[in-house]
């Protein structure tokens, strides 16, 4: 059932490919999407997307740094995840709101 | 002994003192700092030298050198009564707003103080850059002077002010970084920012066409300095900005403020582009005579006494340009000559007109009328004040009138005839205002404050030693042309190429010293 | 005494009386005030008695005293000095001005007891005796000019000394204003004099004069000279700028004597006669003058012979005899011309102190229909007043007659005059001896029309001091210049001592016409009897009560009526003239400055804000519309550099 060969055969423009996909999809949800929580999931999508050719380059180059690098990344993403929700929810529990456009008040 | 220096900065040291005074004492200390600034202003007259028209107590040191950009500053004759006009109308409008203003005197006086730094910078500076940044800093204080204590309209006429005067400018600081670009072909290859390098250029001159480099500078420089003037037709700001602003504002701005205009004119534009300015000097001779009729045309029937002032301002600055244009040795004496005299009599009237304003709070011409019954101390000192502003014989007004007049016949004779329209025209504008104002029965006005019009002492001192200049000038013009006569001379003998030469004080005693030592050595 | 010494006294003498009483202003003290301001005068009188007795002094041909003051105005080669010139010309000047000037100081106070603000009126008129002693001693025209602008200064306190009344102090701006006109022409003339000589002095332009004469390019003097006459018409109340005359009897009456009559308005007269020498070269400017002159001096008579008001009547008469002298030196009789500025000086001054005495008399009633048969009430002032109409109308031998006659005669006989002229003149003496008798006939003569109220009474005797000693010159004052035609016949050939004196100075065109002695007897003669023929139907219209004059005037329809209103000319003037230029004003303000320049920079604003407004959409601080123009632009760029490689 699974292929081996043909799995070997999946070289780095596809997981590129595969990545520019996943990248694109995040930013075009940050861009449109109007709830917060989608926007965060959005950034999420978009840094795993950069984590995934890290670790394709990583793994086609032989070296270990990329696959280093992806650590840091998933900290600062865990990290932003966690700041982004709890602004997120506190605003939330404050006003019952989650779409962007109603924060716009917040502006100077 | 930097005098000048001092002179520039001491005002701005005076202005942080201030921060720091008690509010209820800050006038008396304003005063006593403005005096004592006019006190050491008088030095010049024991370190200036009137027999050479070389720039002196000239002080450099540099600022940006890659640029070439120095603090320099010296005076000559043509900054010389600018100067003292400076330093000495301060104290006189310290004086005259004593009671108008009652809202945060403290910043007030600070802006007074700030403003006297800025303008004495601008005369006093002989670096481009410096000249500028001083230009344009004084836009600030003046700014906050209109904005904070003016009129009803005031936000309006500061803004107006404002942006007005940063157009002009904006155009000068570009024509001066084209002469600083300029200036790396002169011997030396570096660049520049002074006025004696500017002097040296050579800058191409093709009559009749305006794409032509000096031709280009010169029209940017006029942009800015008659904007400042202001000369018709970009005189709108000044009746605003004179109306909204307050009794020291408008002293200030109409005294000083506007001679900056003038002055570039003398010091800048003349000198630098000759041919330009022989070419096209009848562009601005004619603007002159539009403004001074069309001023005094438009002040006759202003219905407020401060802006009747503010357009007989529009008229007397087109005097003093149409002599400068005139390019002769009359006209641009009476044209320095006349600055003096309209920062004294129209200074002094804003003083008067804001005094009766400070006891009616309306200046609506048709409300006032026998002022001269209730106030007759008074209506003698604005009296002469009106025959010093309308040019009558013995007051300064005349000396200076005369001067252009002659210098502009010389110059162009049909310009000068309509010139002289402006000498019946000023009469009747004047002496219309004076008799709806003072003469006949009792306005509502006068009727309501018959009791509290007539002037009080502190006013008399106020206007006592612009009383006495506006005789002293008048009779005994030579007193002041003397210090101003052979920079002028020089000025107007080689305009075509001028040159400043100046030595600095330190590299003086330098000389100083050598000289008495090889003196000793010889003996 | 040096003459430095004496020149200065002569200036400081009134200028400390200006001071002393300006100071004080508000002091009701008239006789402090009156001594004060009256002492100076005289003191001047002295002093310039002292000046002319040493110009006499002085050897025939070199007879001037120059002295240097003080630096004014020295740039590059043009320079006014305070520097100043006694000649003969400027010598009779000073007599006059001094003493006529002190005896109307006298005068005054008298009438000036009862008002307000004495002290006030007398530093006014010393601060005039000192411009006026500057603008006749001035050596060069800008000194003149000094004195000229001072003299306008203090006529328009004057007028407007009663300033509550908004019509005095409008009669006075209108003066002021009015002679600014003529004084701005008066500074081109001054322009195009030293354009022309290089100096504004007089000795040095007379100096340059044959020079001029010589090369024969006349073109820049006639100018010079049409400007400064110009300028002489708004001084002296000439066509078209005399209107401001008139309305300046506003001023106290003395006050219309000594500058309205005696002194400030001759200041034309004088600055011509002064530079006599550069108008004989320019002859069109000359006939101009003669032509303004005359027909100022008859529109003025008629307009003299329909007012009913005292002093308008004698206002007009002063603009007519004006135009007599500018008719003078307009034919190139430059000593008749000052000959009759002096004579004028005496009986229009007296007369003119006459009315006032009258005027005091009846308690400020100036108009002569409510006067009459005042001869019994006030017999000095009549008999002053008597003596004056004698001397103006012509009657020999009162000075009047000789200065007249001789004015005539050169308009006659002059190559420079013309016979129209003439009787134009001669008509206008024929009105004056009309006007004049009509208004001695309402005044004096005649019965009473006095309202009961009123009691009138002689005035006090520091009044009629005046009017006799101005009565006394009127009648013999005359005499210093009796023509050569009469000389002839007297006992003694009394020489015409006027000519002789100004001689040196200024000399009369030459007469070279056919015209003889018969001519010159025929002429007087004729006129004489016309004089009297005109006095006496006007005695007979007037003081006999006679219908006939509103029959007259009823005949003429809108002839009158136009007289009567002065031709219209004040209305002209303000409708064509003024009120145009203040509507134009207001619509220069309106449209030019408030709804043109400042909408123009307006739209320059309104186009930056609008700019602003329309990009400030897309930066209205939404980061998902930042971030998206932001990837936007990076695919843009980033398919850029795909495609270019």
């Amino acid at each position: 059932m699974l292929n081996f060969e043909s799995l070997a055969a999946i070289g780095l423009n596809h997981y590129l490919i595969v990545s520019a996909a996943l990248f694109c999809i995040g930013m075009v949800g940050v861009l449109v999407r109007r709830n917060v929580l989608v926007i965060l999931m959005s950034i999420e999508l978009m840094l795993n997307a950069v984590n995934l050719s890290f670790v394709a380059f990583s793994h086609f180059s032989q070296n270990i740094n990329g696959q280093v690098m992806v650590f840091f990344v998933m900290t600062i993403a865990a990290a932003e995840a966690g700041v982004g929700l709890a602004i997120a929810v506190t605003i939330f529990k404050r006003f019952k709101e989650v779409n962007i456009s109603f924060f716009e008040q917040l502006k100077g | 002994m930097f005098l000048l220096s001092l002179l520039i900065f001491v005002p701005l040291l005076f202005a942080v003192v201030l921060l720091f005074t008690k509010e209820s004492q800050v006038k008396y200390t304003a005063l006593a700092f403005s005096t004592a600034e006019f006190i050491l202003s008088l030095r010049l007259f024991r370190d200036f030298n009137p027999g050479t028209a070389d720039l002196q107590l000239v002080e450099k040191f540099s600022w940006v050198k890659s640029f070439g950009i120095n603090y320099f500053v010296g005076i000559d004759g043509i900054s010389f009564w600018l100067v003292l006009l400076t330093t000495f109308l301060m104290p006189i409008t310290i004086l005259g707003s004593w009671k108008a203003v009652e809202k945060s005197q403290k910043t007030f006086y600070v802006s007074l103080m700030v403003m006297q730094t800025t303008l004495l910078g601008t005369f006093l500076a002989m670096d481009a850059i410096l000249f500028y940044v001083f230009f344009e800093a004084a836009l600030i204080p003046m700014y906050f002077l209109i904005g904070i204590w003016g009129g009803p309209r005031k936000i309006y006429a500061s803004i107006k002010f404002f942006i007005y005067t940063m157009f002009g400018s904006v155009f000068m600081l570009l024509a001066i970084i084209t002469l600083m670009v300029m200036t790396t072909t002169l011997e030396g290859g570096a660049m520049s920012a002074s006025f004696i390098d500017f002097y040296k250029l050579d800058i191409p001159f093709v009559g009749g066409t305006l794409l032509n480099s000096q031709t280009l500078l010169f029209f940017a420089f006029c942009l800015a300095f008659a904007i400042k003037c202001p000369m018709f037709p970009v005189h709108t700001w000044l009746p605003d900005a004179h109306t909204e602003a307050p009794t020291a504002g408008s002293v200030i701005l109409a005294g000083v403020m506007l001679k900056m205009g003038t002055y570039g004119f003398l010091r800048l534009v003349l000198p630098m582009f000759p041919e330009a300015t022989a070419y096209w000097a009848w562009v601005l001779m004619l603007l002159a005579v539009i403004g001074i009729i069309y001023g005094a045309l438009v002040a006759m029937v202003q219905p407020d006494i401060k802006k009747l002032v503010a357009y007989s301002s529009v008229s007397h600055m087109g005097y003093i340009v149409l002599g400068l244009f005139s390019l002769n040795q009359f006209g641009i004496t009476g044209g320095l000559y006349q600055m003096l005299n309209h920062g004294i009599s129209t200074g002094a009237l804003f003083l008067l007109v804001g005094m009766i304003y400070e006891r009616t709070h309306d200046r609506e011409i048709s409300k006032y009328g026998g002022l001269a019954k209730a106030a007759p101390w008074f209506t003698i000192i604005f009296m002469i004040i009106t025959m010093s502003s309308i040019a009558v014989p013995m007051t300064n007004g005349f000396v200076g009138e005369f001067l252009i007049l002659i210098g502009a016949f010389g110059a162009n004779k049909i310009f000068a005839g309509f010139a002289v329209l402006g000498v019946v025209l000023g009469a009747t504008y004047m002496l219309w205002m004076v008799k709806r104002v003072f003469f006949g029965t009792y306005g509502e006005l006068v009727e309501k404050y018959k009791g509290k019009l007539e002037i009080t002492k502190r006013e008399c001192i106020v206007m006592a030693p612009l009383v006495i200049l506006v005789f002293w000038m008048g009779l005994l013009p030579n007193h002041f042309l003397d210090w101003s006569k052979v920079s002028l001379e020089h000025l107007v003998n080689s305009k075509d190429k001028y040159t400043l030469s100046y030595s600095l004080e330190s590299e003086k005693i330098e000389n100083k010293n050598l000289i008495a030592f090889k003196n000793k050595t010889v003996k | 005494m040096s003459n430095t010494l004496l020149f200065s006294l002569l200036f400081i003498f009134p200028l400390l009386g200006f001071l002393f009483n300006g100071i004080r202003f508000k002091s009701k003290n008239y006789k402090l005030a009156g001594i004060v301001g009256t002492a100076a005068v005289g003191a001047s009188f002295l002093i310039s008695v002292i000046l002319v007795a040493k110009l006499i002094g002085l050897e025939e041909g070199a007879r001037s005293i120059t002295v240097h003051l003080f630096d004014w105005i020295n740039i590059g080669d043009f320079s006014a000095n305070a520097s100043f010139l006694l000649d003969p010309i400027s010598a009779v000047m000073i007599l006059i001005i001094t003493g006529v000037g002190s005896l109307i100081h006298l005068f005054s106070i008298g009438y000036m007891s009862h008002d307000e603000r004495p002290s006030k009126y007398f530093s006014f008129l010393n601060l005039f005796i000192f411009n006026m002693l500057l603008l006749v001693l001035g050596d060069n025209l800008l000194v003149l000019f000094v004195g000229w602008e001072g003299v306008g200064l203090c006529s328009y306190l004057l007028i407007g000394f009663w300033f509550t009344d908004q019509q005095k102090a409008a009669a006075g701006m209108k003066a002021f204003i009015t002679n600014r006109i003529g004084d701005a022409a008066f500074l081109i003339g001054l322009f195009l004099v030293f354009t022309n000589f290089g100096t504004i002095e007089f000795s040095s332009i007379t100096s340059l004069l044959p020079a001029t004469a010589e090369s024969g390019w006349s073109g820049p003097i006639t100018l010079a000279c049409l400007f400064l006459f110009i300028g002489a018409t708004g001084k002296s109340a000439q066509i078209p700028l005399y209107v401001w005359l008139p309305d300046a009897m506003a001023g106290p009456t003395p006050v219309s004597a000594l500058i309205h009559a005696a002194t400030m308005v001759t200041a034309g007269i004088y600055l011509i006669v002064r530079l006599s020498g550069m108008y004989m070269l320019a002859p069109d400017v000359m006939m101009l003058i003669a032509i303004i002159g005359a027909l100022t001096a008859f529109f003025a008579a008629t307009i003299a012979i329909t007012q009913n008001d005292i002093k308008k009547i004698l206002a007009y008469s002063t603009v007519s005899q004006l135009g007599y002298m500018f008719l003078a030196v307009g034919v190139g009789a430059f000593v008749p011309a000052m000959f009759h500025l002096m004579t004028h000086a005496f009986f229009k001054a007296l007369m003119f102190l006459g009315s006032g005495s009258v005027i005091h008399a009846m308690h400020e009633e100036q108009d002569i229909r409510k006067m009459g048969g005042l001869k019994k009430y006030m017999p000095i002032t009549h008999f002053t007043f008597l003596l004056g109409w004698l001397a103006i109308i012509g009657i020999p031998p009162l000075a009047g007659f000789f200065s007249k006659d001789e004015i005539l005669w050169y308009t006659f006989a002059s190559p420079a005059g013309s016979k129209v002229l003439w009787v134009i003149g001669a008509i206008t003496a024929v009105m004056t001896a009309f006007y004049m008798t009509r208004l001695m006939a309402l005044t004096f003569w005649g019965e009473s029309r006095v309202s009961k109220d009123v009691h009138p009474h002689e005035s006090p005797v520091s009044m009629t001091i005046p009017l006799i000693v101005l009565g006394v010159l009127s009648t013999i004052g005359g005499w210093i210049g009796i023509p050569h035609l009469i000389s002839h016949y007297l006992p003694g050939h009394i020489p015409n001592v006027l000519e002789h004196w100004l001689e040196p100075v200024v000399k009369n065109i030459e007469l070279t016409g056919p015209a003889t002695m018969a001519d010159e007897i025929v002429i007087m003669s004729l006129t004489m009897a016309l004089i009297i023929g005109a006095a006496w139907t006007a005695y007979m219209f007037y003081a006999r009560k006679s219908s006939i004059p509103s029959k007259v005037s009823k005949a003429l329809g809108p002839l009158s009526t136009a007289v009567e209103n002065k031709y219209f000319v004040d209305e002209f003037y303000n409708s064509k003239l003024i009120n145009p230029l203040i509507e134009a004003s207001k619509g220069l303000w309106l449209y030019i400055d408030v709804n043109f320049i400042d909408k123009v920079t307006y739209l320059a604003s309104d186009f930056a804000t609008g700019c602003g407004r329309g990009i400030k959409h897309l930066q209205n601080g939404n980061i998902q519309r930042y971030a998206m123009y932001m990837s936007v632009g990076l695919i843009l760029i980033l398919s850029l550099i795909l495609m270019g490689s």
